[in-house]
C-alpha cells in the first residue's frame, strides 16, 4: 500500500495505491484522472514540463513552451538539454508544435504563447 | 483631453476581464492603461501549468490565460495603452497619464475599475539582518528574469518562503541548471499547493525546512551565504539550530501586497485588513464610480477567482455608466470579520432584493480541522457551514441571500 497526493489537478487529493493482480487499486480519487495518475506513478511517473527557448525577432528574448501532455521523468533532464538549444524565429502563435514527438514519446513540444 | 466612458487601470487578468465584460454588458467607449510592454500582467511571466481549471474547464499555462483574455478584447477592438503609467487620478474622474510616446496627457472618465494588482514583499519588509550584497531577488522577478529576459539569476539557490512562486521557482532554477539547496518556512506548514510540494521539491529532492527563516544574509558584493535557524512558537529563532549554507542566491517568497499608492492619492478608503480598497457587493470603491477588482482588493489564491471578482466589476461598471446608482440606497450592511477572520470582502453591502445573491469571500486566520463557518446577522445565526480542513493560505466563499436589512454581517470560526 503506498500513500501519494495527486496532482493532476490543484486540489490535491490524498489517493492510497493497493497492488491488486497485475494493477492497482485506487481510492480518495475525486475524479478518473486521480485513479490513472496513481496507476502511472506506480509503473511509469510523467510530469508535465514547462520551459523556454530562444527566440529571435520577436518582442522577448524567450518564447514560454510546454509539453502538449506529460512526458515521462526519465526524459526531462535530455528534454530540458533539448531546449536548450533550440532557436525559434518570430512570429509564433499560441500551441504551434516546437518539437515534434521528442523521444519518440509521441509528447509534443508547444509555444505557451503567441509571439509577434 | 480624451475621454471614454470607462477607463481600467490595469491589463492584467483583473483589468482585461473587467474590460472585456463591461463591453459585452452594453459599455463600447473603453480605454485600459498598462504600464508593462504589453497586456496580460504576471500571467506572462507564469510559464507553468494549473491556470483556468475554474473559468475555462481546462488547464492552461499563464501566457495562454492571459492570450484568451487579450484575443476577446482585439476582436470587440477595445482601446489600450501600453507603456504608460497612471500618475494621478481626480475624484471627478479624470486620469493623469505619462508615457514616453505622448508625454503627459488626461483622460476623461465616467467610471474608473482599479485593476493594478498586487506587489512582492521585499527583504525590507520582513528585516533580515546582514550585510546587502547582489543575489537576494524577490522570486518574482527572479521568475521575470528567467522566463521573458532570459537571464539566469544564479547557480546556487535558497528561498525563503513556501508559498506556490517560492515552490514553482524551486523546480524551475533547478531545470535550469542551478542547484536549490532547500526552501524555508517560518510556519509549520507549507503555505503552497500539495501538488507543488511533489512535483516541484519532491521530485528533486529539495529539502523544505518548516519552522525555520534566515537569521543572517553574508557577502561583500555578491552573495556568499546565509544562516538558517528553526523558530519557535513565537517565530523567534532558537539558539544553537543555526545553521550555515552557502549560496550565491537568495529568493524570498514571502507574501504580496496590493498595490495602491495611486488609489490612496484619490482618496479611496483602504481596509487595514486587506491593504485594498473597502468595496461593496458590486466592487465599488467608497467613491462613487470608482471599482476595484483583482488583486488590488485582496490577494487571491487562484486567477479563476480574479477573473470571476473582475466580470462582477465589469458588469456593475457598465450598470453605473447606463445610470444605476448603487449607492442610493437607505440602509448598508457591514461586515465583520468574527472569530478567527482575517477579513472579508466585500466590507459593505448595500442594500438590495432579497432575491440577490451576495458572496462573502474571506480568510481564517490559522488552520483549523472539523470546524463551522458560521454567518451572523445582528447577532443571530443565519447560516452556518460544515468544514473538514481551513487553512489561512485558501480563501473561503460564503454565498448568501439576506432576507432582511442587518446592520452587521459577522463570520466566524466555531472551532
Amino acid at each position: 500500500m503506498k500513500q501519494m497526493i495527486c496532482i493532476v489537478c490543484p486540489k490535491g487529493c490524498h489517493l492510497t495505491v493497493t497492488p491488486s493482480g497485475d494493477t492497482f487499486k485506487v481510492s480518495g480519487n475525486e475524479c478518473p484522472r486521480g485513479e490513472k495518475y496513481a496507476i502511472e506513478e506506480m509503473t511509469c511517473p510523467k510530469r508535465m514540463v514547462p520551459s523556454t527557448v530562444r527566440i529571435e525577432g520577436g518582442l522577448l528574448h524567450r518564447l514560454p513552451v510546454i509539453t502538449d501532455q506529460p512526458i515521462e521523468k526519465k526524459y526531462i533532464g535530455d528534454l530540458m538539454k533539448a531546449l536548450n538549444g533550440v532557436t525559434v524565429k518570430a512570429p509564433i502563435q499560441q500551441g504551434e508544435i516546437i518539437l515534434e514527438n521528442i523521444f519518440d514519446t509521441k509528447v509534443n513540444i508547444v509555444a505557451s504563447r503567441s509571439m509577434m | 483631453m480624451s475621454a471614454y466612458d470607462l477607463v481600467v487601470i490595469g491589463g492584467g487578468p483583473a483589468g482585461l476581464a473587467a474590460a472585456v465584460e463591461a463591453y459585452d454588458n452594453g459599455v463600447e467607449s473603453i480605454l485600459i492603461i498598462e504600464r508593462d510592454r504589453e497586456l496580460g500582467g504576471i500571467l506572462m511571466q507564469c510559464i507553468h501549468n494549473g491556470f483556468g481549471l475554474h473559468h475555462f474547464k481546462e488547464e492552461l499555462t499563464g501566457p495562454a490565460y492571459a492570450e484568451r483574455f487579450i484575443n476577446m478584447l482585439k476582436a470587440k477592438g477595445i482601446d489600450y495603452k501600453i507603456d504608460t503609467m497612471v500618475a494621478e487620478m481626480t475624484k471627478d474622474k479624470r486620469i493623469k497619464t505619462m508615457s514616453a510616446t505622448d508625454g503627459i496627457t488626461w483622460v476623461q472618465a465616467k467610471a474608473i475599475i482599479l485593476a493594478m494588482g498586487c506587489r512582492e514583499r521585499t527583504r525590507g519588509a520582513i528585516s533580515i539582518p546582514g550585510s546587502r550584497p547582489a543575489g537576494v531577488f524577490t522570486a518574482g522577478t527572479a521568475q521575470r528574469y528567467i522566463n521573458m529576459e532570459g537571464y539566469m539569476v544564479g547557480e546556487r539557490v535558497f528561498i525563503l518562503g513556501s508559498g506556490d512562486i517560492g515552490l514553482i521557482m524551486a523546480r524551475r532554477m533547478t531545470l535550469e541548471g542551478a542547484k536549490v539547496l532547500g526552501v524555508a518556512e517560518i510556519m509549520p506548514h507549507s503555505n503552497g499547493l500539495t501538488r507543488n510540494i511533489v512535483q516541484c521539491l519532491d521530485d528533486f529532492e529539495i529539502p523544505l525546512y518548516l519552522s525555520h527563516t534566515i537569521v543572517e544574509i553574508r557577502g561583500k558584493d555578491r552573495l556568499s551565504g546565509i544562516t538558517i535557524a528553526q523558530v519557535d512558537e513565537k517565530m523567534q529563532p532558537i539558539e544553537g539550530t543555526e545553521k550555515v549554507i552557502e549560496c550565491d542566491t537568495l529568493l524570498l517568497s514571502v507574501g504580496l501586497i496590493p498595490e495602491n499608492e495611486i488609489s490612496r492619492a484619490l482618496g479611496v478608503v483602504i481596509d487595514p485588513r486587506t491593504k485594498g480598497p473597502l468595496v461593496n457587493q458590486y466592487m465599488e470603491t467608497s467613491l462613487e464610480g470608482v471599482f476595484a477588482c483583482g488583486n488590488v482588493v485582496h490577494v487571491h489564491d487562484l486567477v479563476d477567482y480574479v477573473t470571476e471578482e473582475s466580470i462582477r466589476a465589469g458588469r456593475n461598471a457598465a450598470a453605473f455608466i447606463k445610470g444605476r446608482q448603487f449607492k442610493a440606497v437607505e440602509t448598508y450592511t457591514m461586515t465583520a470579520p468574527g472569530e478567527g477572520i482575517g477579513y472579508i470582502v466585500p466590507q459593505e453591502i448595500c442594500e438590495q432584493s432579497t432575491d440577490d445573491t451576495v458572496t462573502l469571500l474571506f480568510r481564517v486566520k490559522k488552520t483549523y480541522k472539523n470546524a463551522r463557518i458560521n454567518v451572523l446577522g445582528d447577532g443571530e445565526k443565519i447560516k452556518s457551514i460544515k468544514k473538514l480542513h481551513l487553512a489561512p493560505s485558501e480563501m473561503e466563499r460564503v454565498d448568501l441571500k439576506l432576507e432582511k436589512a442587518y446592520q452587521q454581517l459577522t463570520v466566524e470560526v466555531e472551532a
